[in-house]
């Protein structure tokens, strides 16, 4: 018998040594994904299982945590820790503990960071879907274009600390505000009200000012818009792209005007994938906690309606917007990091992080399989 | 590439003459709508033409044919004809220009839109937007701001018919226009043109991705459709143009070689280029 096509070595051959290599680090994502994933689970699960459908419906509250003279354990809430000892004056506690934001649920951050994600949308996908329209449609090419191109590459590289500082002195202590209380420096503009006005919005005067919309779910919102810009017009393009010329060459030769031709032959065919593509990119800013922890959220127990000090509707609505509230990604990082690190903080935390995660997960499943469902109808 | 120009620009006078002199009969037969003077056309800004001073008229209620190898430029002549270049931003008209029912339509004032309602344009893969069969031949009529439903009714119906594809099609207007099969939705597309009642019809090879049943149903389609409306046709397929055609021009490298009635121009090429790429010598 020959051998001349046999293995010349023995033991494992360098063949063998780079799968085996490849392999591991394959598996080394799944690990890190079992170990993130499972242990967000493994963690929170009991929490929500725990408390139920109050922790998403109620707001965060105050936690004390103690062992009653009768060596009853109490978790308790601010109210029911006052409704306790009004009860039992003298009660002896012992081993108390307490902790800010860690007792009730988190419907104020989910609330905020919904309000915060709406107010990003409309910022975002305007701008955006104009920018991109323009691109892809209109824009010749030229240095002007190359160069706005450029920017949107390299806005997407920012890193969302910068957006935040960016958001914190632009949005927060820049921007032109319109006030009817009279401010001191950086008015630039101000006008007398005809009666009905002032009547209406219970002002004499309105003051155009440089002073900023201050530490506000505006300002906040419109960071992130900030942010996510690069993400979506990019998409928004691609979308564009995708729409066959065939389709914009039969409208033109039908005598359609450009616009015509975009908002009857390409926008309309573009824009489920518009949407699912911003939807994504929307999704992870909506978990950054740097641009908004500057410009507009804040640790606190109540919601972001609760306490308006405005009666007129129209300085009702400008205090609203103009008012912080708090954040899913901001409660997180207070329970985990700014206040004391006691056991009794921990499910809130570990609820949280569960929650937030599924809420993306959701969101983000429906996209594409909304994206899936709009394909399918819409081929070409 | 320098090079390449000055040689090419030599017989340039030449075919015009030729053409001049062998188009005569055509001339007289029927008044030119369309009229094309010394066009010299560039997709580089004017670096390089792509058509070299073309002169030709094409007459009214004709089928014309272009016929040429790839890249002579009878596609980028066929989209002058509706400015459908204007769309590329580097595109130029050079020299010459364009004249159509008497009016230059590279003039100052022009507006390409009410240009391209009376210069329709069929393309070479049929492209019905992902929209109702209906929808589809009514949108011509629609972005001109036409509501009326009766009157978008008996557009759809007269263009369909127009188009050879009513009897197909009358029982599932409401359906997609994808569903239908290829040689249908390249009828559709021109039912879709005609519905705009253009004055000429532009067909940048039709048939192309056709296999050769619906191939033939189109050219005979066509040959119809010359009744009512200017053809012209970029062809790559000579059968085509002998079939379709009452005249012919031969491009190659971006100038006209040729240009006379089919018939003339197959039987009896005047020009050595002509007879050796109808024989299939080269091209």
């Amino acid at each position: 018998m020959s051998q001349i096509f046999d293995k010349q070595s023995k033991g494992i051959d360098s063949e063998q040594l780079v799968t085996w290599l490849l392999r591991i680090a394959t598996y080394l994502i799944i690990l890190a994904f079992v170990l993130i994933i499972g242990r967000i689970i493994v963690r929170g699960a009991p929490v929500l299982a725990k408390e139920g459908i109050s922790f998403i419906t109620q707001s965060p509250d105050i936690l004390y945590c103690f062992y009653d003279q009768d060596g009853k354990y109490h978790r308790l809430g601010s109210q029911e820790y006052r409704d306790f000892k009004t009860a039992n004056p003298d009660g002896l506690k012992l081993y108390e503990l307490s902790a800010n934001y860690s007792g009730g649920g988190i419907f104020g951050p989910l609330m905020g960071t919904l309000i915060l994600i709406g107010i990003c949308i409309v910022f975002a996908m305007t701008i955006g879907i104009a920018a991109s329209v323009f691109l892809s449609e209109y824009s010749k090419r030229g240095p002007l274009i190359r160069m706005i191109r450029l920017a949107i590459i390299n806005l997407a590289g920012v890193p969302s600390v910068v957006f935040g500082l960016f958001g914190f002195a632009f949005f927060c202590y820049f921007i032109p505000v319109i006030t009817k209380t009279t401010p001191v420096e950086r008015s630039i503009f101000f006008t007398q009200l005809p009666d009905w006005m002032a009547s209406l919005l219970g002002a004499e005067q309105l003051y155009l000012s440089c002073q900023g919309w201050g530490s506000s779910i505006l300002a906040a919102g419109c960071t992130l818009a900030c942010m996510v810009l690069p993400i979506i017009i990019t998409a928004c393009e691609e979308s564009l792209r995708a729409v066959p010329q065939g389709f914009r060459d039969a409208s033109l030769s039908l005598g359609a005007t450009q616009w015509q031709t975009i908002g009857k032959s390409v926008l309309p065919y573009a824009l489920p994938g518009m949407l699912t593509a911003s939807v994504l990119g929307l999704l992870r800013v909506s978990g950054e906690t740097a641009p908004i922890m500057y410009t507009g959220a804040f640790a606190q127990c109540q919601l972001p309606w609760e306490g308006l000090r405005e009666e007129n509707w129209f300085w009702r609505i400008t205090e609203f917007f103009q008012r912080g509230c708090e954040a899913l990604p901001y409660h997180i990082y207070s329970v985990s990091a700014k206040i004391p690190q006691t056991e009794i903080v921990r499910p809130m935390q570990d609820g949280s992080v569960l929650v937030f995660m599924l809420i993306m997960l959701a969101l983000a499943t429906t996209s594409v399989v909304l994206r899936i469902r709009i394909r399918k109808k819409l081929k070409w | 590439m320098s090079k390449q120009d000055k040689k090419s620009k030599e017989p340039k006078p030449k075919a015009t003459e030729r053409i001049d002199t062998s188009s005569d009969g055509a001339r007289h037969l029927n008044e030119a709508l369309l009229d094309v003077q010394k066009l010299s056309f560039s997709y580089d800004m004017g670096k390089t033409d792509t058509l070299k001073k073309i002169s030709l008229e094409i007459p009214k209620q004709k089928v014309t044919a272009f016929i040429g190898p790839s890249g002579c430029g009878k596609s980028t002549l066929l989209r002058c004809f509706n400015r459908m270049n204007d769309t590329i931003p580097t595109a130029r008209i050079t020299h010459g220009n364009v004249k159509i029912m008497g009016a230059d339509i590279y003039g100052p004032k022009v507006d390409p839109i009410r240009l391209r309602k009376q210069v329709g344009m069929v393309f070479q893969k049929s492209n019905p937007f992902p929209k109702s069969i209906y929808e589809n031949v009514a949108f011509g009529l629609r972005i001109a701001g036409e509501r009326k439903k009766s009157v978008l009714d008996e557009a759809v119906e007269k263009s369909l018919k127009g188009a050879a594809l009513w009897d197909e099609v009358k029982d599932r207007l409401g359906e997609s226009a994808l569903g239908l099969s290829g040689g249908q939705q390249q009828r559709l597309c021109i039912a879709r043109t005609i519905a705009v009642e253009p004055e000429v019809i532009l067909m940048d090879e039709p048939c192309s991705a056709l296999d050769p049943i619906a191939t033939a149903v189109v050219e005979e389609l066509i040959t119809k459709l010359r009744e009512d409306f200017t053809v012209v046709i970029v062809t790559h397929n000579m059968q085509q143009a002998t079939r379709v055609s009452d005249h012919t021009a031969f491009f190659y490298l971006g100038e006209l070689i040729e240009y006379d009635t089919t018939q003339q121009l197959f039987t009896n090429p005047s020009i050595k280029q002509t007879e050796d790429y109808i024989s299939g010598r080269f091209g």
